[in-house]
């Protein structure tokens, strides 16, 4: 039969289109794929004739949340705890505003409570504040990440995936603490001059790819072996950390003696960092 | 049809190869990016979007433009339009890409961009931009494409392509909606925690977009046989009028609220952008040369003694686009991330690489353009012919 | 046939250049890896044996590490239990490659051979590094 060129070329590129189209749908539709990401976000099967123990296990309800003790830390605490965080997570020392990369760190009274900030308080302004992520309970970052590489786990905890980040940053946009950093250049460049200056790494815990975002993460490998967050273990007069929903708690016995403050409370983020003045 | 494309004077060869050289320069800073890191660019831990993402959010307004020739055509019957609407398409299809390729070098790990539709997030804002950037675009593809074919051969437009384009309408509100809704709905930025963010957005986008388009269509006036038409060139520029009107109002609106409820946090940033806070101030020249410039644009495109001259009618819409651009493109979000949430103030000095890649893909929605015009416009001038 | 010194001259510079892999290649087998589990660790082991057999450990390293990688770090959850029922602590720092700490006579065997590169090592350990 007889047909003409520009006939020949939109029946071809059609079919290539349906083709092409049509073998990726049904990759993407196809059982195991789809049930492999179902499982993922939390339900359980079989795979490959092994079965996974259960995950968390549908008892008292956990958010974790950490006190730190105004009235115990000293500038040198602080930099104690900031040293041994930064020194568990390999967390590189940029040395400049632009790059920076801190889980952790000190601010003034002015910076940390900026929505009640009282400029006749003359006890607040000379405290060393700690400021890290707040592992919120409605997290605006988790909200807005438009691939799920930062959720709310159960348990509280903000988890960062460094695996599926894509480097947009929206989160960094919609943290209104200002807790995230992102690692504009590849941190090992500048973890190895460091390590020829001395500096040792924690090789238990790996250190991040350039081009995704990085925040504190409650120590969540710690807490996994059963051990306290690095913060809590350096300064445990300091650091408090617990469950928040189990009314027992060692968290929850203090918060019923002390006055605590939580940062920008109105924007309805629900922070878990408690500051006891 | 894209073989018009091929055939042109020395002339548009040059700017092509022109266009080319740009975009090759462009693609060894995107390369040196891909090797270093974002870090070559001004971006820092405080301003985490710069002069990409900016730009990207000016653009999507450009695109959104094209609706303001298709409501009026499409809808309402206005036959003067008829032999401009291709045009706005096409604009918008150079400027959807333009958005496209600034989210590509903007992320940080772009090989995991297909992350985006692996792992579908309908509570994220990002995740229905890539959906209703990527149906704009075949959108107006389609659109553009069947109505050009369509006049070339001499005959009415396909019944099937209608639909296509009645959808394009909402569609092309909702891509700057959306946009808007990426700011918006963040609780820790006060300068973009406003409700009137999509509504200025529009605003902005309808007068940005076809006043690249109505200086376009001069110069192709000129140096081309085709003729957009008088009538046609002179409502549009009354749309980008009130369009900038409106926009300068909510514009207004924004530093009523934040002025008179003498909110810290509502006025810092204004104040940084405005008026400088303690030393820091380097935004503050552009943003007065926009209110400026801003204003000049819309007494020339108000005033018709001087908007029926061609020349005047050009000026004024560089005027509005450069001042829409200023707005958006520098302002907004740069402006958003100062004072930063520890309300201390970090300064953008973006980097020379940073701009060549930003230029580059300006040239990248230049050449688009080009070709889609020269198509475009050897079928009008065809038809004038006939 | 038009043009016929053009097209044939382009149909041989095509099939010369196609063909350059296979003529620069000849004669010279690529060998198979050998990947080498020679490790103080895998020597102090009594039972000589993975968290999953050989076998799938070869074929489905892969997806399994994907597998682990998202439980661990996504759902939260840290123990596997393999095919035998024996709980494992999931880490590739600190299970995987407690064993197999010759990254370059183990890992990339194989991954050299077959011209990947997988990111794990962005961000992972050589365990047998001193420098990153």
């Amino acid at each position: 039969m007889s047909m003409d060129r520009r006939k020949f070329l939109k029946v071809a590129g059609l079919s290539t289109l349906i083709g092409l189209g049509g073998s990726g749908a049904f990759e993407l539709l196809k059982p195991g794929k789809v049930d492999a990401e179902m499982e993922h976000e939390g339900h359980h099967g079989a795979h490959h004739g092994a079965a996974h123990e259960k995950g968390e296990e549908a008892g008292p309800k956990i958010r974790l949340a950490m006190l730190i003790d105004m009235k115990a830390i000293t500038k040198e605490k602080a930099e104690k705890i900031i040293h041994t965080c930064h020194h568990l997570h390999n967390v590189p020392n940029w040395g400049d505003p632009k790059n920076e990369i801190k889980w952790i760190w000190e601010e003034e009274y002015e910076h940390v409570f900026t929505d009640s900030y009282n400029e006749y308080d003359e006890v607040l302004e000379k405290l060393p504040f700690l400021l890290m992520c707040n592992h919120c309970d409605e997290p605006p970052c988790a909200r807005v990440c438009p691939v799920e590489a930062t959720f709310r786990r159960p348990d509280g905890i903000v988890a960062q995936d460094y695996h599926r980040c894509i480097g947009c940053r929206f989160c960094m946009a919609a943290c209104p603490y200002g807790s995230r950093s992102f690692n504009w250049l590849d941190p090992r460049v500048e973890l190895k001059k460091e390590m020829a200056q001395g500096r040792k790494l924690n090789k238990r815990f790996p250190t991040r790819m350039r081009g995704v975002v990085e925040k504190c993460n409650f120590c969540v490998e710690r807490l996994a072996e059963g051990k306290k967050p690095g913060c809590v273990e350096a300064c445990p007069d300091v650091m408090h950390f617990g469950n928040l929903a189990d009314e027992n708690s060692n968290v929850r016995k203090i918060l019923r003696e002390r006055v605590s403050l939580r940062r920008k409370l109105e924007l309805g983020t629900k922070p878990s960092v408690f500051y006891l003045v | 049809m894209i073989e018009k494309a091929l055939k042109g004077s020395s002339i548009y060869w040059g700017w092509v190869i022109f266009l080319l050289c740009i975009i090759g320069a462009g693609f060894i800073a995107y390369l040196y990016q891909l090797k270093v890191g974002l870090g070559i660019t001004g971006m820092s831990r405080d301003i985490s979007w710069g002069v990409y993402i900016a730009q990207f959010t000016y653009f999507v307004g450009v695109a959104a433009g094209a609706v303001m020739l298709v409501i009026p055509k499409y809808l309402h019957h206005y036959t003067k339009y008829a032999k401009v609407v291709v045009f706005g398409e096409f604009l918008a299809i150079a400027a959807v890409v333009m958005c496209l390729l600034f989210i590509v070098v903007d992320i940080g790990q772009p090989m995991r961009m297909m992350n985006v539709v692996l792992h579908p997030t309908p509570h994220s804002m990002l995740f229905y931009d890539m959906i209703v950037l990527n149906g704009y675009l075949i959108l107006n593809i389609i659109c553009g494409y069947n109505t050009l074919l369509a006049d070339k051969k001499g005959l009415p437009c396909p019944g099937w392509v209608k639909p296509f384009i009645y959808l394009s309408i909402p569609w092309a509100i909702s891509i700057h909606t959306v946009t808007a809704f990426l700011y918006a709905g963040l609780p820790g930025r006060h300068f973009w925690l406003t409700a009137i963010m999509a509504p200025r957005f529009l605003a902005s986008a309808f007068a940005a977009g076809p006043s690249l388009l109505v200086m376009i269509l001069l110069f192709v006036r000129k140096v081309t046989k085709f003729d957009p038409g008088e009538e046609a060139l002179q409502n549009i520029a009354r749309t980008i009028c009130y369009a900038m009107i409106v926009n300068f109002f909510f514009m207004g609106m924004e530093f009523f609220t934040a002025f008179y409820s003498n909110i810290p946090g509502h006025k810092a940033t204004l104040e940084y952008l405005f008026w400088g806070i303690g030393e820091y101030g380097n935004l503050v020249p552009f943003m007065r040369a926009c209110i400026v410039i801003g204003f000049a644009g819309i007494f020339i495109l108000l005033v018709p003694p001087i908007r029926r001259r061609p020349l005047w009618l050009a000026i004024g819409c560089a005027c509005i686009f450069l001042a829409t651009w200023i707005d958006k493109g520098v302002g907004l979000v740069i402006g958003g991330f100062i004072p930063n949430p520890l309300e201390m103030i970090t300064e953008y000095h973006p980097t020379f690489p940073e701009i060549t890649i930003a230029t580059a893909i300006w040239a990248v929605g230049g050449l688009i353009l080009t070709i889609l015009y020269k198509v475009a416009i050897s079928v009008r001038e065809e038809e004038q012919r006939v | 046939m038009y043009d016929s010194g053009k097209v044939i001259v382009g149909l041989l510079i095509f099939a010369g250049i196609f063909l350059f892999p296979f003529i620069y290649q000849h004669g010279s087998p690529a060998e198979k890896p050998k990947p080498s589990l020679d490790t103080p660790a895998i020597k102090a082991l009594p039972v000589k044996k993975c968290v999953e057999d050989t076998k799938f450990m070869i074929t489905t390293h892969m997806q399994f590490l994907n597998e682990w990688r998202d439980q661990a770090l996504r759902d939260g959850n840290r123990w596997y239990v393999n095919k035998a029922g024996k709980k494992v602590w999931i880490s590739l720092q600190n299970t995987c490659l407690k064993c197999h700490s010759n990254k370059k006579d183990f890992c990339d065997k194989c991954h050299n051979y077959a011209a990947v590169q997988p990111y794990c090592w962005d961000c992972h350990y050589d365990p047998n590094g001193s420098k990153l």
